[in-house]
Formats: C-alpha cells, structure tokens, sequence
C-alpha cells in the first residue's frame, strides 16, 4: 500500500509568478484521481513539483518516506530522441531502472517481464523495432509499458491520450484500472471530461488554485468549471505579491 | 602479367610500405588504436547532435598544448597535458555557461573555441618557427614515436574499458535524459565523464594528426556509419572499421603518392563518407529507389 501523497499550502512558481497556489490536501493511497483545469492552470507544474523537477516556492509536499525517483511519472512531451538507434524491448527495460540501476545485470527473467509488460499493452511482437519506426500511439503504449516495469506505487501521467486514437486510449484506460486494482496511487492530467466523469472517482479541478477536490460527480459541475476558467485567465504580468502567507 | 606478377605489384601496393618501413609501421598501429578510441565516442557525438562540439573541442586543445609547446617545445607530455587541461577547461565551462546564461552549450562552445584557437595559434607563432606551427596544426603521423604511441594505445584502451563501465547511463542519458533525470540517475555526471572522454580521445588524435585533422578521424567515420547501421552496437563497430579502412587507406595514399599523410587519412575518411551518403542503407540512393517498393505490412 503506497503513502499518502500531502501538500501543504503548496506553492510553486516561475519567475515568482505563481502556476500553483496554495494547494494544500492529499492523494489518498491507492486512489485514482483525475487532474483536470484549463491551460495554464498548473496540472504540468502540480505533476512536476510532485517528481521533484520543480521546486516549491512557498509550503511542501510529503511523498511520505518515498523518494522522488520512486514515483513513476510519464510527461506530456517526453524529452526522449525519437530517432535514437534503439529497440523498443530495450527501451521499455529501462524501467527497470530503479531496480539494477546504472551498473546492475538485466537477467533473463527480467527481459521477460518486459515481454510481459510489452504484451500487456498489445504490442507484443514489436520487440526488436525500432521506436523510430513507432506511430505517435505506439511509442504511448511503449511507454506505458516502461511504467509498468517500473513497477511504483505512485504513478503520475501528465495528458496520457493527448493526440492518441480512441482504441489505443481504451487499452491504456484499461492499464490504468489495472494499476488502480493493485492499490497503486494514479494521478492523471486530462482535458476530457467524458473520459473522466467515466473512469476517474476522484478530480482535482484546477485553476492555479484548488477549484474543488473530492468525487468527481460533486467536483465536475457546470457552475466550478465556470469558476475555474475565470481564475485561470485572471494571470496579470504585474501581479502583486501574494501576502496570504506571509500574514 | 603472370599472376606472380600480379601479386607482387599488390603487395608492393598495399603491404610493402609497412613491411619495410618502421615509421609506416608506427602510423599504422597510430591509427589503428585512434579508430578504436574515436570510433564510438564519434558515433555518441553524432546520436547527442555534438558533432560540432567535437570539431569546437578540438581546436580549444590548442591554446593548452600551445602553453606546453612554450614551456618545453614540442614535447609529448607537455603539450598533452596542456591540452587535455585546456580541453576540460572548455568543456567544463561551456556545460556550466550554458547552465548559467541565457547561451545554448554550442553557443558558448562556438565562443569558447573561436578565442582558443586564435590564442593557441599566437603562442605557437610567438616562440616557434612556421615548421612548428604546421606540426601543431596538421600533426605528423608518421613522425610518431614510442611515447606518443603508448598515450594514443593507452587513450584507446581506457576508452573502450570506461565507455563499457558507464555505457548504460551513458547512453540513457543520451536517448532520454529526462527519464534518467527522473529515476535520479546522475546524468550530468555521466555526461560529463563523457566529455571527458572526448577531450582525451581528441588529446590522442592531436599527437598524429594535429589540431585541425583531429576531428575528422572522429567525426566522419561516425557520421558515415550513421548512413548504414540502425543499431547502436553496430554503429560503433561499423565507425571503427571505417577508421580503420580510413586510416590505412591514408597511409597507403600519402605513402605512393606522397602526399601528407594526415590529410590523405582525413580524406580517405571523407571519400567512404560520400560512398555511404550515395550507397549507404540510409544513403540517398537507396531512399530514392525505396519511394518504388515497399512491404505489404
């Protein structure tokens, strides 16, 4: 069973212009909470500053004894070299990082689990391709599979189906049940509403500041959609200092 | 002709230089071990899109072994580890700009080696003859001796022993660094033994081939293995044996047509480079023929 994830009174900025403000409440273990807001309203930044990729400007997060490289986290624009010289098996085994590191050996039985894992997200027999020759929503389901041999207990997916076709976004919808089946914790960026009010319990609905968190039938209401398209579009270039903390 | 005929002119071709001559025989193993060494941290280059950070890294060696060649001549050790310091000082420096400024790492790269080589070729001129410069800049492969041997065999080895030790973060950091980033792999730290790397690969070049040829021993045997391999391991080995093919055919060049031997070893490189441009599997040829044919699936 994974820890909580808390935040307290979180804050992360750029430029000290806050993307996050204020956000303070928990990911229960083994929830499934959907992320959602309009642009601009600091799902990437909420999900980066969880990895550890962004710093805190003001308050903390309590990944609750875990370190950041323990958590499995798939970004909206992956920063991997889609041309680079290297087979999708040997790619998807990079998730096993965590557990043989940059020296450890890679067995047999491990080779195998990333078989396991390719198959699990239907691409069996693409082992020996090359991830140059993927589509847009293989390379995803590969992806996926990366973290799945990551085998974390926390799981965060920044916009996994953006630009992926229907069937391949119902597969990996699939995967995400199955991990939320294993009690693992999933966070998840996503802008369709559809999707979420289907498959996701839980929303966080934000616009730099927490609009609502909790059921997402109580949080997805015409009325807090409204409310957070006005806060999202209130960015001034001069804002003032925020002194709600410091008070 | 007899076919003993035959066979002798092909062996007064292609071996007799070797056979006969010590000197021929030293630049040839020279070569041999800079194709090992060059061969792979080339093709790594080429993969992070730093081949011009090779080339810009190259001429930054100089104003270090220029300060060597002021304190002692031209002195192997002195001018190596000028220019191994001066290359790591570049190296370093240009990683930690970039981090700093608002300059991409090649911009700082481009600035850093522009100065380096104007103030490398100074010092040289400022001390030495004309003779000397030339040797700074283009090398003498065939006047290498035992000492700059072993530093080029020893380069080599060290090379091919650390890039094993380190290959996997290595290349991670390469393909995915946000991903290794994530997991808490220290990329930069790899990154930068690479660099490392680099510098004393282009140290080695430097001993046979001088500052401005060093490169292409590096580069261009990377760059045409680009055109034929898919698979990182046999990228490096297919850029070994192009620096190989390359360094012998230089040699066997310069040595009928008397030519200088450094450039003759940089152009056989460029002629199997343009070979694989027009035939290689991802050469132009193939990809103009491949718009006909395709598979079913």
């Amino acid at each position: 069973m994974p820890p909580a994830l808390v935040l307290d009174n979180l804050t992360v900025a750029y430029d000290r212009h806050s993307a996050v403000h204020h956000l303070s409440g928990r990911f229960e273990p083994g929830s499934l909470t959907a992320l959602v807001g309009p642009n601009g309203a600091g799902k990437s930044t909420l999900l980066k500053a969880l990895t550890g990729e962004l710093r805190a400007a003001e308050g903390r997060i309590d990944l609750g004894g875990l370190k950041p490289g323990d958590l499995a986290y798939l970004p909206q624009h992956s920063a991997l070299d889609r041309t680079f010289p290297i087979d999708v098996l040997e790619m998807v085994l990079l998730g096993l990082w965590g557990r043989v590191g940059p020296f450890g050996r890679v067995t047999m039985a491990m080779r195998e689990e990333g078989r396991r894992a390719l198959s699990a997200v239907k691409l069996a027999g693409f082992e020996r391709r090359s991830i140059a020759s993927l589509s847009v929503g293989q390379l995803q389901r590969a992806l996926f599979a990366r973290v799945l041999l990551q085998d974390a207990p926390i799981i965060l997916l920044d916009e996994p189906f953006n630009a992926i076709d229907a069937r391949t976004t119902a597969d990996l919808v699939q995967q995400i049940y199955r991990w939320h089946g294993e009690r693992r914790t999933v966070v998840a960026a996503l802008h369709d509403l559809g999707q979420v009010r289907e498959h996701f319990p839980q929303t966080l609905l934000l616009a730099r500041r927490c609009v609502d968190w909790g059921p997402t039938a109580r949080v997805l209401t015409a009325e807090n959609q409204f409310r957070a398209r006005g806060m999202a579009e209130n960015w001034a270039a001069s804002a003032a200092i925020c002194r709600s903390a410091v008070a | 002709m007899p076919v003993g005929g035959r066979l002798m002119a092909l062996y007064e071709l292609l071996l007799q230089p070797f056979a006969e001559f010590a000197f021929m025989r030293r630049a040839l193993v020279a070569s041999l071990a800079l194709a090992f060494g060059c061969g792979p941290v080339g093709v790594l280059l080429v993969l992070r899109r730093m081949s011009l950070v090779g080339d810009a890294m190259s001429h930054a060696i100089l104003p270090g072994a220029a300060v060597g060649f002021l304190m002692a001549g031209l002195s192997l050790g002195w001018m190596s580890v000028g220019g191994l310091l001066a290359g790591l000082a570049v190296a370093l420096g240009s990683g930690l700009l970039s981090r700093a400024t608002v300059l991409p790492e090649d911009a700082s790269f481009a600035a850093f080696y522009a100065v380096a080589l104007a103030a490398g070729v100074l010092l040289v001129s400022w001390k030495g003859s004309n003779v000397d410069l030339m040797h700074v800049l283009f090398g003498s492969v065939l006047a290498v001796d035992d000492d700059a041997l072993l530093l080029i065999a020893a380069v080599a080895t060290l090379t091919l022993l650390l890039g094993a030790a380190i290959y996997r973060p290595l290349v991670t950091e390469c393909f995915d660094p946000g991903f290794l980033r994530q997991v808490g792999g220290r990329g930069g730290f790899y990154h930068m033994a690479f660099m490392a790397l680099v510098v004393l690969n282009l140290v080695a070049a430097f001993q046979a081939l001088g500052t401005l040829m060093a490169v292409g021993l590096m580069m261009l045997p990377a760059v045409s293995a680009r055109l034929w391999a898919t698979r990182l391991w046999s990228l490096m080995a297919l850029s070994v044996a192009f620096g190989i093919a390359a360094g012998y055919g230089g040699l066997v060049l310069s040595f009928h047509v008397d030519v200088p031997s450094g450039p003759a070893i940089v152009l056989a490189a460029g002629a199997l480079y343009v070979s694989s441009l027009l035939l290689g599997r991802e050469g132009l040829l193939r990809r103009h023929l491949a718009r006909f044919r395709h598979l079913e699936a």
